[in-house]
């Protein structure tokens, strides 16, 4: 077995074309991340509970990592900085899901959001961990570890307030409701990106989104939370994807990039 | 001067403590996965390249380890020392030594349990976690998230202590 990945690994020839499709993977992979990182840090201080303000900043220092992970795999393809991409980009040249850049909103946004967005990395990841490519496969294996806690978290979350109060389970609802169009678009093919899943380098989005629905779907219904319809979701659909985002990706980047930009010479704040 | 051997470096390895938990060494909690020298080599006269596993990818000691690594082996006579990651197998807390176990419990942090073969949703752990203070079994946990990303916080129900203990990866 592990001669034959061997002999795979070495006779795996990267075309120009699976080098654009996993490099461009891997800046929309780092972009959720840093993305959501900073939403969930806005919550340090804040969080209803202390276990959970420690909670949300450990969720938010990981997913950072991860962010760092995915930069550092682009770096290797095309020798790339990683502070250079994660701080001197604008909001145009980002590519992570809109999902992501969505004001922070009340408790039962956040952790519906972290669910619905855990649950889509975890999966992701699982499926990565066969890739062909040697270092994304090592690198999901590593992440996959980390973001198990957060889905096992989020998702108790998820049931302790859906099945909680009146209030709690409407303001869940209203969460799912606002963002469940947001997290489908988590699986929107990257184009260019189907040769390298044929070539066996990066897990299919579509296959991952069955998965996915399976996964949530049971989880969601079996506390009560109704899922909005494909009839629903299909009179009013979003105008905003990966290369098109809403007026609050540039908000947050601003706050994100100020001190990098303010001093860009410095090397260590 | 005589070059230094593989044990001096290893040695020099093992006084670099975890910064996160200073009782404790990297050698001994399985992040470093060899050691290489390089004599008269283009890198350096006593050239040493360390293969080291990062433990939580991010973690913010993982920088504070690396100056470390590079400090410990200069003074140990390496004049040319490169710590390259290596992410496969990932590092696990199966890899702390039982030296390194026994440290924790003493510390007062309650050691991981076996990892094994993990499932894709984790559930609870599956050995129940022994108190570091008076050593019952009869303890919960109060928070899945803790000082640390390699922590969670328990409390033991019979002393009635909080107490911290490591995740198991």
């Amino acid at each position: 077995m592990t001669e034959t990945t061997e002999i795979m690994t070495e006779t795996l020839i990267l075309t120009e074309a699976l080098k654009t499709a996993l490099i461009a993977r891997f800046t929309a992979l780092a972009d959720d991340e840093i993305t959501l990182s900073h939403r969930v840090a806005e919550w340090t201080g804040h969080a209803p509970l202390l276990e959970e303000d420690i909670a949300l900043a450990n969720i938010a220092q990981d997913e950072l990592g991860h962010g760092t992970l995915w930069l550092g795999l682009r770096a290797a393809l095309d020798g790339s900085n990683a502070d250079a991409l994660a701080y001197h980009r604008d909001a145009s040249e980002y590519r992570n899901a809109p999902l992501t850049e969505l004001p922070k909103g009340d408790w039962a946004f956040t952790m519906m959001r972290q669910y619905l967005f855990d649950a889509w990395e975890v999966l992701w990841l699982d499926t990565a961990r066969q890739s062909s490519y040697v270092p994304l496969a090592e690198a999901a294996a590593q992440a996959l570890r980390e973001e198990k806690f957060h889905l096992q978290h989020t998702a108790l979350w998820v049931e302790r307030l859906a099945l909680g109060t009146p209030k709690s389970t409407h303001r869940m609802q209203d969460a799912l409701n606002q963002l469940w169009a947001y997290a489908l678009g988590l699986f929107d093919p990257l184009p260019g990106e189907a040769d390298a899943v044929a070539a066996g380098l990066l897990p299919d989005v579509t296959a991952l989104q069955a998965r996915w629905l399976g996964l949530v779907r049971g989880h969601l219904e079996g506390v009560g939370l109704s899922i909005p319809s494909a009839s629903e979701l299909s009179a009013s659909p979003l105008p905003y994807s990966r290369s098109q985002h809403t007026e609050h990706l540039a908000p947050l980047l601003a706050d994100f990039q100020r001190v990098a930009r303010e001093f860009p010479e410095s090397q260590v704040w | 001067m005589t070059a230094p051997s593989a044990q001096t470096y290893w040695d020099a390895l093992r006084g670099v403590a975890d910064p996160e938990i200073p009782v404790v060494n990297i050698v001994e909690m399985g992040m470093v996965r060899s050691i290489d020298i390089f004599k008269h080599s283009e890198i350096g006269e006593h050239g040493v390249r360390v293969r080291f596993t990062p433990t939580f990818s991010g973690c913010p000691a993982l920088h504070v380890i690396r100056q470390g690594i590079t400090d410990a082996l200069a003074a140990a006579g390496a004049d040319a020392v490169t710590v390259e990651n290596v992410f496969s197998p990932p590092w696990t807390t199966d890899d702390i030594t039982p030296e390194a176990r026994a440290k924790l419990e003493t510390y007062g942090i309650a050691p991981p349990a076996p990892n094994g073969e993990s499932s894709l949703f984790m559930t609870l752990e599956p050995e129940a976690v022994r108190c570091p203070r008076c050593g019952s079994f009869d303890t919960r946990i109060t928070a899945s998230f803790g000082s640390a990303l390699c922590k969670r916080m328990y409390v033991c129900q019979a002393c009635k202590e909080p107490f911290e203990g490591m995740k198991s990866v």
